[in-house]
């Protein structure tokens, strides 16, 4: 970020500095990065798809005359990029390039978390996590060590746990992102929304966006994909504190007050059912519950709404009809990381409900009905069944959790007197725990309680500083993958192959765990010679093959049945206890919850203190990207956003320095760089997840911005399914490092 | 509250935060070429006159130096280029619209111009230097019978170098604080009074020191004149100019350029040389060498403010 | 032929990939780029307003840095299109002190260095680099005197402005507004 259009704040160069040369500080010049690049440019390319993210876009990886890889973009037959990779894509480069890459399997010497590692070799590596695993098998059952994973990788360790005995897979993309959504829409549609999204935004008319900052979260698909509905002159209707990038292309705006949207469903909800805008036939003939529904939502007016959200009667009128008008072709967004106050799954499932009522759930412009091609399993002995799972560290708990938690695992870790086994042993597998779980004391007291704690990872993140053994993967450049298959508006499948040999003494995921299960017996779950042989026969059965989908990296199949949406007048079974679309979730009843959402309030920042809003930034996926050249050009550090309001009473200028205390006296390790905005409000504060690392390894990110994570220490779990509302958490500035406070 | 900012990181070396393409050695180049300018130009200009009797450190002492000067301002141009192995390029071209291209032309003819001067008079300080070759023993004989000529051109070209050494900035319509014709008058006579000055430095003469003394009080009187001109022009202009302006006036260059050039460098030594006139003793040496400080430090100021100056959008 | 750019600020989300694009495409060294993203915020919550430019050279008709030019380096090539040939660029910096855009930066190895419309793709028929990838599609390349070219249709429906048109360099890049 840089002010330097703003002429009256250039600053002054005193006379020292006229005749030093200006004395201005220039960042780093240029680095080595392109030196490698160089020559002319040539048309050779390989298919990959993008790991920069979980949008997976399929792409091609373009290489120079010297054999380098020069750069990637998208492949034009993909429906997730339409040949359009988003800025972290195509930065991808950097995580090649990238000099800080992990370069050889390290094993810790010193304590946990004292960062001495020595380097060692594969055999040695692979034979201590063999061993490790087989003792804690051996000792507590193979229950006890568990998988987190977040990325390709979790194929191929997911099969070797698996064939090992546990079931405790778990990734963040659930409890810490998307969970609540996929239960509140299974508990309301008997389907989840799944990824990507099938969020018909194309041929929408209105697109209500709740918190869900398309622009900034750079899924790819679904940015072209608004820009192709503001072109046909859909509405969009945000709802965010924040002015966000969508809320400035927006035709309403709704400022609300945090914590509070689900008052705004209810009373949306109550003034389409009031006013008879909801569409009756739809209701009548899929819907279970609306009757219920009416009468629940009876008395939660806009008027009522107002006082909770601030959002203004007839804003919430003007906009209810703004959908009704549009319905079907209406979406209100499910958004995707909505693990926020602790009742997600509740507003998310007044969002469903919302959509519900307009018909919105297989209707053009609405959610369309996605297809998908099943890519054969390559063949393998059944798994074992395990003795027992995590949700028994959690008796009566979570029970809508339809995936395990990696908040769950990381619990039932920390030994505890009420249970009679933890687990013992980790397997992390592209995923930067310590950044990504909220509560970073907790994550760290379960790694403490560890006997083994392996990492595998591309860079030296944080969590690869706590583990015994660390495998250093080469990166999505360098290696073939499992095939991506998609739901869609039709199937697609898309290859990812080597564009490169893999750096430094690296290696894939995939050859890591065969070759972890030549060391424990399971190399039949193993059975293929090569990735290449595996994906051959893996592709042949879908009636394609390697040399095909190396050729044209992407294949789309024809849909089975024509039915993107709901033909006209068809009965439709939902998979839900009723078979309708329940508006009152029989499920939820069953469960002891509510069946209907009810709104309950949120505690309110104390005086002094700000909520801590925080959210993406489009040049960076997390910490993922945060030591990448080509994407630390675009961003180097978060900065906090601050209204000016608040700024003035504090005194604070933008640029400056500010450290941040929580509600529980946890304090920032690095300072943030304030940044006075209009676009923020006065009671809280917001910054782009993923900065703020303290591993020295990464030089390019090291001490950049602050870190989000470390600022919540309060979670506010959602008693259906486990989610760990993270939104709950307020902070307050000072000016001097209070160092010895600091926690980590 | 209106927030302008670049969102993409940009941080171009010696472009952001302000441009800052031009260090030490453009300013400084530009002052050697103006004081060069300047002496050559007096020493023409009595040549011309035929008072080369009267004042014998302007015509003859003085232009020994302005080889040196124009040299050593060379290689600070050359230090700042960028790509310096492909320095010939400037002479493969003439390029009419473009101030570097005629400065380059101009320094072409003006450097052998001041060798010339320096040669014809290097007797007159080593009365046993011989040139033992006959080539340019005939040459200095050639010259020497065709000054008055030698004198024209070298007074055309040394005011051009003046102005050109204004131009240069002031051809820059995107840096709004350069980009005013009084920069070309305002450095041509800035150049003169540095000139008056080495030569007042130089001079044993009393009479000689008196003469420059009171030439050098009318240069800062027009130079005075047209600073505060341009500060006029510039706040009758628009915002940009007004904004640019600002720089001087309660801006971060407003200490700078107010004490060290008006001040120290214009004032003070006018003062002193007011003083010197009415028979006050004044060792030459105080103004003199105020008016070569005042000289340099307006190049780098103004080098420097108006690269901190822009457009706004 | 008259080539020319138009990119609307109202799909534009300011994601920075023109710049990323940029960069891996024409080599751009990290730490240096060609075009850059500028965000203007006005009011005062919650009445707000956003501008987002994506900016880099204008490819002025009229244009300082090659008048200025003292070797030539800088010249206008193909559809107006304005270049530095590393070969004769001395790296004076005065077309970088000329333009008003800051749209020039120095090159490491000592040249001058600017946007290029991605010539080198224009002419094998791609679209610039930054245009292709932009996943808003809110970029617009073309010849304006090719009156059905992309960039000439939509300069026709939308309004549009260009940046410091009073600095007389009739800049061929243009924000839909
Ligand atoms: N405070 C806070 N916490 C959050 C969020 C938040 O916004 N704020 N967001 C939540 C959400 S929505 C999500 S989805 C999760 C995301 O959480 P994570 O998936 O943990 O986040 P990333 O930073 O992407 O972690 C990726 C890790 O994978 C490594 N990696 C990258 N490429 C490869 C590869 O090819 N192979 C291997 N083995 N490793 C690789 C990276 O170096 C990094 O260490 O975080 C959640 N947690
Ligand atoms: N560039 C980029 N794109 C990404 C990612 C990335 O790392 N980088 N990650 C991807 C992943 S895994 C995910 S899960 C998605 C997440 O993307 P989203 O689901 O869009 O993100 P959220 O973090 O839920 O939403 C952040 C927005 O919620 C607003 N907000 C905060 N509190 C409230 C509130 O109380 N009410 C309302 N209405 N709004 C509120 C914030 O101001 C902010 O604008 O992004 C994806 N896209
Ligand atoms: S959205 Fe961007 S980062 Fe994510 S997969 Fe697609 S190109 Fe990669
Ligand atoms: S790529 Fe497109 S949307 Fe992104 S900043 Fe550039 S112009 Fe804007
Ligand atoms: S924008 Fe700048 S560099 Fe580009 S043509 Fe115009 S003056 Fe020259
Ligand atoms: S830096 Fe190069 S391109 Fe620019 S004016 Fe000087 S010679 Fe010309
Ligand atoms: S046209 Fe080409 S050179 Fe110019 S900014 Fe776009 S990508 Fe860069
Ligand atoms: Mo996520």
């Amino acid at each position: 970020m840089t002010t330097r259009r703003d002429f009256i704040k250039i600053s002054g160069i005193g006379i020292s500095g006229l005749m030093a040369g200006g004395g201005a500080a220039y960042r780093a010049m240029a680095q080595t990065l392109n030196k490698e690049i160089g020559g002319h440019i040539s048309d050779k390319r390989t298919p990959t798809y993008c790991e920069v993210c979980f949008w997976k876009c399929a792409g091609w990886v373009y290489k120079n005359d010297k054999g380098n890889i020069w750069k990637i973009a998208g492949n034009k037959e993909d429906y997730h990029c339409n040949g359009r990779f988003c800025p972290r894509g195509t930065g991808g480069v950097g995580m090649y390039y990238d000099e800080d890459r992990l370069k050889t399997p390290l094993i810790r010497e010193g304590k946990r978390g004292s960062q001495y590692f020595r380097q060692a070799t594969w055999e040695e590596a692979l034979d201590k996590i063999a061993d490790g695993m087989k003792k804690i098998a051996r000792e507590h059952g193979p229950e006890c060590i568990a998988l987190f994973t977040h990325g390709s990788g979790g194929a191929y360790f997911g099969r070797l746990l698996k064939a090992f005995g546990s079931p405790n897979i778990a990734a963040p993309s659930y409890a810490q992102c998307r969970g609540p959504r996929e239960v509140a829409f299974i508990a309301t549609y008997g389907e989840g929304v799944d990824s990507p999204e099938r969020t018909d935004i194309r041929d929408t008319r209105c697109l209500v966006l709740i918190g869900s900052h398309i622009g900034e979260n750079m899924h790819n698909g679904q940015v072209q994909e608004m820009s192709d509905a503001i072109d046909k002159g859909a509405s969009i209707i945000t709802v965010d504190p924040r002015f966000s990038t969508a809320a400035s292309k927006s035709k309403f705006w709704l400022p609300i007050k945090p914590a509070t949207d689900l008052a705004l469903l209810l009373a949306w909800i109550h003034i389409i059912i009031e006013e008879g805008w909801y569409d009756k036939e739809y209701v009548k003939k899929y819907t279970f519950g609306f009757e219920e529904l009416k009468q629940h939502v009876k008395d939660m007016t806009p008027e009522w709404a107002y006082g909770i959200t601030t959002i203004k009667p007839n804003i919430i009128r003007e906009t209810a009809r703004e959908m009704a008008n549009a319905a079907p072709s209406v979406i209100i967004h499910p958004g995707r990381h909505v693990t926020w106050y602790g009742d997600d799954t509740q507003r998310l499932r007044a969002v469903a409900i919302l959509n519900a009522i307009l018909g919105s759930w297989g209707r053009r412009g609405g959610f369309y009905i996605p297809d998908k091609i099943s890519v054969p399993d390559y063949p393998h002995p059944p798994y074992p069944k395990p003795q027992r799972t995590w949700r028994e560290a959690f008796p009566g708990k979570f029970p809508l959790a339809g995936l395990a938690l990696a908040s769950g695992l990381c619990d039932a870790t920390i030994p505890n007197a009420s249970r009679d086994c933890s687990i013992k042993g980790w397997l992390v597998d592209g995923t930067n725990l310590i950044e990504t779980l909220p509560n970073q004391k907790n994550t760290i007291e379960a790694i403490q309680s560890l006997d083994l704690l392996v990492v595998v990872d591309t860079m030296p993140m944080e969590i690869t500083g706590w583990a015994d053994v660390v495998l250093p993967e080469c990166t999505y450049l360098e290696r073939y993958d499992m095939i991506r298959t998609s739901p869609h508006r039709k199937p697609q499948i898309a290859l990812r192959m080597p564009a490169a040999e893999p750096k430094y003494n690296t290696k894939p995921a995939e050859w890591m765990a065969k070759e972890l299960a030549k060391r424990l017996n399971l190399e039949e779950y193993f059975a293929w010679n090569s990735m290449e042989d595996m994906l051959d026969w893996q592709l042949k059965q879908l009636g394609s093959s390697l040399e095909e989908m190396q050729r044209v990296g992407v294949k789309t199949f024809p849909r089975e049945y024509d039915d993107l949406y709901f033909p006209d007048g068809e009965e439709i079974s939902f998979n839900t206890n009723t078979g309708k679309i329940e508006l009152y979730s029989t499920e939820f009843a069953d469960a002891g919850f509510d069946p209907i959402p009810t709104y309950t309030a949120h505690e309110e920042p104390p005086d002094g203190f700000y909520r801590l809003n925080y959210g993406r930034g489009p040049a960076h996926t997390f910490s993922r990207t945060s030591n990448n050249a080509n994407l630390t050009d675009i961003m180097d550090e978060n900065v906090l956003w601050i209204n000016p309001k608040v700024a003035r009473e504090w005194g604070i200028k933008s640029g400056q320095k500010i450290w941040l205390k929580n509600q529980d006296g946890v304090v920032s390790q690095f300072p943030i760089k304030a940044r006075v905005t209009e676009r923020i409000r006065w009671d809280s504060v917001f910054m782009v997840h993923g900065f703020g690392h303290n591993d020295k390894r990464l030089t390019r990110c090291y001490g950049k911005g602050a870190s989000d994570t470390s600022m919540i220490t309060r979670v506010h779990t959602d008693p259906l399914m486990g989610g760990t509302g993270m939104r709950g958490n307020f902070v307050t500035f000072f000016f001097e490092p209070e160092k010895e406070e600091a926690t980590l | 509250m209106k927030e302008e900012i670049i969102i993409s990181g940009r941080m171009n070396p010696k472009i952001d935060p302000v441009l800052n393409i031009w260090h030490w050695e453009i300013p400084l180049y530009l002052f050697l070429g103006g004081l060069a300018a300047g002496i050559l130009f007096f020493a023409a200009l009595y040549i011309i006159l035929k008072k080369e009797d009267e004042f014998p450190t302007a015509v003859k002492k003085a232009p020994l130096i302005t080889p040196f000067l124009l040299i050593i301002g060379l290689i600070a141009l050359l230090l700042d280029l960028n790509h310096k192995p492909y320095f010939w390029q400037l002479y493969t071209t003439i390029k009419i619209q473009s101030p570097m291209s005629w400065g380059a032309w101009t320094l072409m003819v003006v450097t052998p111009l001041s060798f010339i001067w320096a040669a014809l008079n290097i007797k007159e300080i080593f009365p046993t230097w011989d040139w033992n070759i006959s080539f340019l023993k005939q040459f200095e004989i050639w010259c020497r019978k065709n000054i008055l000529p030698i004198a024209w051109i070298t007074i055309t070209f040394s005011v051009i170098l003046g102005i050109y050494t204004g131009i240069l900035f002031s051809a820059f319509n995107a840096r709004p604080l350069w980009n005013t014709s009084i920069l070309g008058p305002l450095f041509l006579t800035s150049g003169l009074s540095t000139g008056a000055a080495a030569i007042m430095l130089m001079s044993k003469n009393h009479i000689e020191r008196k003469a420059f003394a009171r030439i050098d009080l009318l240069l800062i009187a027009i130079e005075l004149f047209l600073i505060t001109h341009m500060f006029m022009g510039f706040m009758a202009s628009t915002q940009v100019q007004i904004e640019a302006a600002r720089l001087f006036l309660g801006g971060p260059y407003t200490a700078s350029f107010w004490v060290f050039v008006v001040g120290l460098g214009l004032v003070v030594p006018a003062f002193l040389e007011v003083l010197e006139l009415s028979r006050r003793k004044i060792p030459v040496i105080v103004p003199a060498t105020l008016v070569l400080f005042g000289g340099i430090m307006m190049r780098f100021i103004l080098a420097y403010a108006g690269q901190a100056s822009r457009w706004l959008y | 032929m008259r080539y020319a750019m138009a990119v609307d600020t109202k799909k534009c989300v300011g994601c920075s990939d023109c710049v990323v694009a940029c960069q891996t495409e024409n080599n751009v060294p990290i730490g240096y780029c060609r075009d850059w993203v500028v965000e203007v915020t006005n009011g005062t919550y919650p009445q707000l307003e956003i501008e987002i430019r994506s900016e880099r050279c204008n490819h002025c008709d009229n244009a300082p840095c090659v008048r200025c030019c003292p070797t030539g380096a800088s010249h206008f090539s193909d559809g107006g299109i304005v270049l530095v040939k590393e070969k004769k660029c001395i790296g004076c910096g005065a077309c970088i002190a000329s333009c008003p855009y800051d749209a020039r930066y120095p090159h490491p190895e000592g040249y001058v260095d600017k946007c290029t419309f991605c010539l080198h793709r224009v002419k094998k028929g791609l679209q610039p680099a930054c245009v292709a990838v932009c996943p808003t599609k809110c970029m617009y390349f073309g010849d304006l005197d090719d009156p059905k070219s992309d960039v000439s249709v939509i300069l026709k429906k939308r309004k549009w402005k260009t940046l410091i048109p009073e600095a007389g360099t009739k800049p061929e890049l243009y924000f839909l507004i």
